[in-house]
């Protein structure tokens, strides 16, 4: 089970920051101040290599992450009962969503009778009935009498700023409209737990924000699970987050925890992170690359430093955290723009002197491998790619943001050797 | 529907269009052919005489009833089929369409040692009284076994088309199977339901082998429209290309209204913004 009020002991621990994990900032969930019940799944599907485990507390949304093919979406099927798993649990509540096992007879609880509704990447709204019949349909379903469920349905689509689109036909729907008419619909059959796969995936970039808001708010006191493919998704919508990878839970915590400290390179790479991995080598980190990275902290007692991207630390670190562990597993996370390149030699640029390109450039710091201070990697590019009004620099083992004029005036390019370069301070490790 | 405007470069060879125009021509020919004998002083008498009109009367009562049973019994056949699976479904599948490939004949034959009087079930029947074969209720039991297969033909792939998604967002939302199939499947799948209904009607009004071999020839009780036409034909061939012009006009309703509900297919499953 990965609850959240049981930080493993490996998480206890940490370097260089003083917060404890598990102690997010006021996004965490609220126990008690949403009734609901309790949801535990335990399934193993061996055709897919699928064995997941997870525990959801009432009111509390959880991201599920990952590559394609991880098991994100057989998870969602698994507890909405459109798929058997091979063996495994689960429960709503008090309610017994299946129970299958070599041992006892099995248990099966059909789709409908589950609690469970699910919102798809498509909105899927019955197209030969109005908004306002598709988010009546739920509580119609359930026995409602027309006149109750209808009004019902008015409510939502209301608590959606969708009221005035009752009457339309899906077919007269914008993708955007139609998004917010199948939450309407989800909720007004009232699930005990709410399944949303990629809500955001098949709309407009233009739209998206508008859904992800009105989603923040009614996913606030409501238990819920999520997939998606979006870090900001998880960041606003969810308070814990689980990492899918080859049908496994690889990381699971809370939200920034997880993705300020990433374990993993999918993790990282979500986070937008650098990931060194290595082994603690007294104040400083040995990575499997061969490099060795300073980190502030490492050496003296944690403080609360610029380190801690995190929330501010409500609990000091426990005093049973082993300190200091020679030789233990270490990963180093690194912001990308944190990071500067520059060119072997030291002369950052040809035709500009240095002082103007720092100028130019405040996160390129051209006495950088002269500063004992500043960690530096010597590295081939592998490929440079567009971010917004950046440039993302890579190479085999880290990656750094830098502005598009930098990599004009070096002349960057694939295959080319340079020097990432970024200080301490910059750096947090923290235990594998 | 898509209407291709006549400046787009279609590419079809000549020869392809040489050949649908003789294919055309091979089916509207002898439409054509029969309406130029039609003795059309005579023919309100002719499709209004004793025996037409009971002949008429009867083939719509029982092609009715023989629609309504394939829809009983087809749309089930169709959901089973779409959407389950088992052992040996594909071999039952295709026994299931045998009916449209087999002679009408043989399935009367095959009906009559089924429901005749010394039939596998026929017996049992007659131990409780009831006489099935060379009655009305015969003339309905042919009809719905050659147009069965036509039901569940199109449904089954309308079935498959839609797929099973919005049903899966129905049972999450609280519906059982039975709220389901009325409330979502059904409703997605009509136009295909009432465009195999239609034809299903038309094979019914207008089987012949079966009904004759398994019903027989009795007036107001067996005899229908198609074996009328083929009786007069000996005795009275005006009364029979009379008649054969009204089987043809309502065939061509029929395919009327098949392609109207199919067309409406095609509307109904888009979903895209105005």
């Amino acid at each position: 089970m990965t609850g959240r009020s049981e930080p493993g002991p490996a998480r206890g621990f940490e370097y260089g920051a003083g917060s404890e994990p598990g102690s997010g900032p006021a996004i965490g969930p609220m126990p008690g101040a949403s009734p609901g019940p309790v949801f535990e799944i335990e399934a193993e599907v061996r055709a897919r290599g699928f064995a997941v485990s997870l525990a959801v507390q009432p009111g509390e949304t959880v991201a599920v992450l990952g590559p394609n093919g991880a098991g994100k979406s057989t998870l969602l099927t698994l507890i909405a009962g459109l798929l058997r798993p091979d063996a495994g649990h689960a429960r709503l509540g008090e309610r017994v969503l299946f129970d299958v096992g070599a041992q006892h007879r099995s248990r099966w609880l059909p789709p409908h009778a589950r609690g469970v509704s699910m919102l798809a990447q498509d909105a899927l709204l019955f197209p030969h009935l109005s908004a306002l019949d598709n988010v009546a349909f739920g509580p119609r379903s359930q026995g409602s009498s027309r006149a109750s469920a209808n009004a019902r349905a008015a409510e939502w689509l209301e608590r959606v700023g969708a009221e005035d689109l009752a009457s339309r036909k899906p077919a007269q729907l914008s993708g955007g409209q139609a998004q917010r008419i199948a939450v309407a619909r989800a909720l007004a059959s009232e699930p005990d737990l709410l399944l949303l796969d990629e809500p955001m995936a098949a709309l407009d970039v233009s739209v998206a924000p508008a859904l992800r808001r009105m989603l923040r708010e009614v996913l606030a006191d409501r238990t819920a699970i999520i997939v998606t493919h979006d870090v900001l998704d998880a960041f606003t919508l969810a308070d814990r987050v689980l990492v899918l990878e080859a049908g496994r839970v690889v990381e699971a915590g809370p939200t920034r925890e997880v993705l300020d400290r990433p374990r993993t390179p999918f993790a990282a790479g979500l986070a937008a992170l650098n990931l060194l991995v290595g082994v603690r080598d007294g104040d400083a980190v040995l990575t499997d690359g061969g490099h060795r990275i300073r980190v502030s902290g490492l050496a003296a007692p944690p403080t609360e430093s610029a380190l801690d991207l995190g929330a501010p630390p409500e609990n000091p670190a426990p005093a049973s955290a082993p300190p200091s562990v020679p030789g233990a597993r270490v990963g180093v996370s690194v912001r990308p723009s944190r990071v500067s390149v520059e060119l072997p030699d030291g002369s950052p640029a040809s035709g500009s002197t240095p002082g103007s390109v720092t100028a130019l450039h405040p996160h390129s710091h051209p006495a950088a491998t002269s500063d004992p201070t500043r960690n530096v990697l010597r590295a081939t590019i592998t490929d440079l790619e567009p971010r917004g009004d950046l440039v993302r620099v890579r190479s085999a083992e880290i990656a750094a943001d830098v502005e598009p004029g930098l990599v004009a005036d070096l002349d960057l390019a694939p295959g080319r050797e340079v020097v990432f370069s970024f200080p301490a301070d910059a750096a947090l490790a923290y235990p594998l | 529907m898509s209407s291709r405007s006549s400046d787009t470069y279609a590419g079809v060879p000549g020869w392809v269009v040489t050949l649908a125009i003789i294919g055309a021509g091979f089916v509207l020919l002898p439409l054509i052919a029969m309406a130029t004998r039609v003795n059309w002083g005579e023919f309100i008498p002719l499709v209004t005489s004793e025996s037409s009109v009971a002949a008429l009367w009867l083939s719509l009562r029982t092609s009715l009833t023989a629609t309504a049973l394939c829809v009983l019994l087809g749309v089930p056949m169709a959901v089973v089929l779409a959407r389950t699976e088992f052992w040996g479904q594909k071999i039952l599948r295709s026994l299931v369409l045998l009916p449209l490939v087999l002679p009408p004949v043989v399935g009367g034959i095959a009906l009559l040692y089924t429901f005749g009087r010394r039939g596998l079930l026929g017996q049992s029947f007659e131990a409780l009284g009831i006489t099935i074969a060379f009655s009305t209720t015969a003339v309905v039991l042919a009809q719905t076994f050659v147009a069965l297969p036509f039901l569940v033909l199109s449904l089954e792939g309308a079935l498959r088309t839609v797929g099973t998604r919005y049903e899966a967002v129905g049972a999450t939302l609280g519906a059982r199977p039975t709220t389901v199939l009325r409330r979502i499947t059904l409703p997605l799948v009509l136009p295909a339901l009432i465009s195999g209904a239609v034809l299903s009607f038309a094979r019914a009004l207008g089987e012949f082998g079966a009904t004759l071999t398994f019903a027989g020839s009795l007036q107001g009780v067996t005899r229908t429209l198609p074996l009328e036409i083929y009786l007069q034909r000996e005795t009275d061939p005006d009364a029979a290309v009379a008649l054969s012009l009204v089987l043809v006009v309502v065939a061509v309703i029929v395919v009327a209204i098949a392609h109207q509900a199919g067309e409406a297919d095609g509307f109904r499953l888009r979903r895209t913004a105005p």
